[in-house]
């Protein structure tokens, strides 16, 4: 299916790469991350999620970008929908107003960090986002109750731009709140989001929407256009077209 | 009788204590990873637990305000019993939410730099100044005792008392007035700042929009009035087996008193649960319904109608009703009202289950229990044997911590100890 909401210009990867470079050439506050998934594109292949877990080393019980699938209609009328949920990376967090050690706040960029340093694993974000975009890293590795757990475990991730190794079931990110960055460490070197590269349906779409020429500010004017319990105040920068 | 009881409560203290290490050996070596909670039910048994005891602690405390503030005469001289329950209590809470957290050794940045818009950060604030309030109010509430302690005895117990008083040795009529206005002052302060940490610790709870069971203006005062209701009913408990006077009249007196304020309590904490459990089945809104139904008619129902309804409201109102309000006085079981509030104390616990865990069952988006598998990312929590110990030995560490403090501090004179 094409983008039926923007005149079609040149291939879409490439459109929103050459977005990310003149985006990055700003400073960070006049730039405004955002990323607008396309349900009627989505085939569920769940390969942005798994895209996601090898990209920043997920631990198990660790997700950023669950799918989720449901049936609607009757036989023979039967359909599936999908629905990916990153983090909404809202402008009006619930998870840091209620963070009690200064933990996590909301970048002039748009995206919510979060100090794995600094967060002391309370798990209050967790329950008070309303999108479960948060979750906690108990500290297991996938070779648990195994012989022998390899290195490739250890790994660090490279989250915020910096390198969280994973050899001290003690230290941070173990015992912290987690969740999607939009791919921060990738995005600031110009590359594209692991869910975005991996989308075979190109549903995905990632860049800088106070560019008023980049492809999400055009999927922006789209009528289709909704964001997720918008009921909450949330004002999400994550976006759907439906 | 009571001595056996003390007997008994000492032998569950210490067995408690010793299996609950293996929890805490756990807690250490394992991290969080011995545990049920996770990610979608990121709060779990050690969360209720904190609650109980925060609950216990400011229910206990507001009571010792009756004495030090209002100057209630018949509860004069459970005071300093009354503070020392709030002080354990308090101690048990707060090693119970510490003990919860992924990163225990960084509890100090809620203080250092807080973020003023979390409630938590508030928490952490009020907290302090309790801890603070309370450590003056017992000290000036014994400090006389302390030196009279230290001057007529010998050996260990007299040697802590000394050390306790600080130097201080002036127990003349004008300094005890003093200990006096001083504990006017104290008390006043902390009954705003009980009702602010506990209403505190509902908000913490109610702010949480995403959670409708939660998100409610009655959350706050249900935790106040919890907290009555349990602090007061533990204190009644103490009260008969380890208070003064028991060999005296008045003591039956100052049991049915007590009797009646934690049975109107009970009653008044019930019909706001009545309201909130009618008001959300009602309107059927599924994110208050699901959990309003989980806790009624789900797997763990009995937990709400046996051990809640039954033996925390049914069995003790009619005990309560009996001995402290039907039956004229000279006819009233002491002993019964302390098994009453007893009941009450322990199955506070349920209640406290199912404010903590069932708002947390519903999926916040649909069907994304089934949309990635891994540990704790499940919508249904059984705490594990893990967290059972560690809750245990945080119980028993607060009783032990009771129970030494009783027979080493004069929180009960001397001559209003003697037992039957």
């Amino acid at each position: 299916m094409a983008i039926i909401d923007i005149e079609p210009q040149e291939e879409i990867r490439q459109r929103m790469m050459n977005d990310l470079k003149r985006a990055l050439k700003k400073p960070m506050n006049k730039r405004h991350w955002v990323m607008v998934i396309d349900l009627g594109k989505c085939v569920g292949c769940h390969a942005c999620t798994t895209a996601c877990v090898a990209e920043n080393h997920l631990p198990p019980g660790i997700v950023y970008r669950p799918v989720m699938e449901k049936e609607i209609g009757r036989y023979p009328n039967v359909r599936k929908t999908f629905l990916p949920r990153p983090c909404m990376q809202c402008d009006n967090p619930p998870c840091i107003k209620v963070c009690p050690a200064s933990a996590t706040w909301k970048r002039p960029d748009g995206i919510v960090e979060i100090d794995y340093d600094k967060c002391i694993g309370c798990r209050y974000c967790i329950n008070a986002c309303p999108y479960s975009a948060r979750t906690f890293d108990k500290g297991f590795y996938y070779c648990d109750d195994t012989p022998f757990v390899p290195d490739y475990e250890k790994l660090p991730s490279f989250e915020y731009g910096k390198e969280w190794p994973r050899k001290n079931r003690d230290d941070s990110p173990v015992g912290n709140a987690r969740k999607c960055t939009f791919c921060l460490h990738r995005v600031e070197k110009g590359i594209l989001p692991a869910c975005v590269t991996t989308c075979l349906g190109d549903a995905t779409y990632f860049g800088d929407s106070n560019d008023p020429d980049s492809l999400v500010s055009a999927l922006l004017g789209s009528p289709r256009l909704m964001r997720l319990k918008e009921e909450f105040g949330t004002h999400p920068s994550t976006f759907y077209l439906v | 009788m009571k001595k056996q009881i003390a007997s008994l409560i000492w032998l569950i203290a210490i067995i408690g204590f010793v299996i609950g290490c293996y929890g805490i050996y756990q807690r250490f070596a394992f991290g969080h990873r011995l545990t049920d909670y996770g990610s979608y039910i990121p709060w779990g048994l050690w969360v209720a637990t904190y609650i109980y005891f925060i609950g216990l602690s400011a229910g206990s405390f507001l009571l010792s305000t009756l004495v030090y503030v209002v100057k209630i005469e018949k509860l004069e001289k459970i005071g300093k019993l009354s503070l020392f329950t709030a002080f354990g209590c308090l101690i048990a809470a707060l090693i119970s939410i510490w003990l919860d957290l992924g990163h225990e050794f960084r509890v100090y940045r809620v203080i250092l730099h807080p973020n003023f818009k979390s409630m938590m950060s508030w928490m952490g604030i009020l907290y302090s100044s309790y801890f603070v309030v309370i450590l003056f109010e017992l000290w000036f509430a014994m400090r006389v005792d302390l030196i009279k302690t230290a001057s007529i005895g010998t050996g260990l117990i007299a040697a802590v008392c000394r050390f306790l008083a600080l130097g201080s040795s002036d127990t003349s009529d004008k300094s005890r007035a003093r200990d006096s206005r001083v504990l006017k002052v104290l008390g006043s302060i902390g009954v705003p700042l009980a009702i602010a940490f506990h209403g505190g610790v509902g908000m913490l709870f109610a702010v949480v929009g995403a959670r409708t069971y939660w998100h409610s203006g009655l959350t706050p005062i249900v935790f106040l009035v919890g907290a009555l209701a349990s602090g007061g009913a533990l204190l009644t408990a103490i009260v008969y087996v380890w208070g003064p006077d028991r060999n005296r009249p008045q003591f039956e007196d100052m049991m049915r008193f007590l009797g009646k304020i934690v049975l109107s309590l009970v009653l008044l904490d019930l019909l706001f649960e009545i309201s909130e459990y009618f008001v959300g089945m009602y309107a059927g809104i599924p994110d208050e319904a699901i959990p309003i139904k989980a806790v009624l008619f789900g797997h763990y129902w009995y937990v709400f109608w046996v051990v809640h309804v039954l033996f925390g409201v049914i069995v003790p109102v009619w005990i309560f009703t009996r001995n402290a309000v039907s039956r004229p006085v000279g006819k009233t079981s002491p002993g019964a009202i302390a098994f009453a509030a007893l009941l009450v104390a322990v199955t506070f616990m349920a209640l406290r289950l199912n404010i903590v865990i069932p708002a947390q069952i519903n999926p916040e988006i649909e069907g994304l229990q089934y949309a990635f598998m891994g540990p704790g990312l499940n919508y249904t929590y059984l705490p594990t044997v893990s967290e059972w110990l560690v809750t245990i030995w945080i119980a028993s560490f607060g009783l032990l911590l009771f129970l030494i403090g009783y027979n080493v501090l004069p929180i009960v004179n001397k001559d209003d100890k003697e037992v039957a």
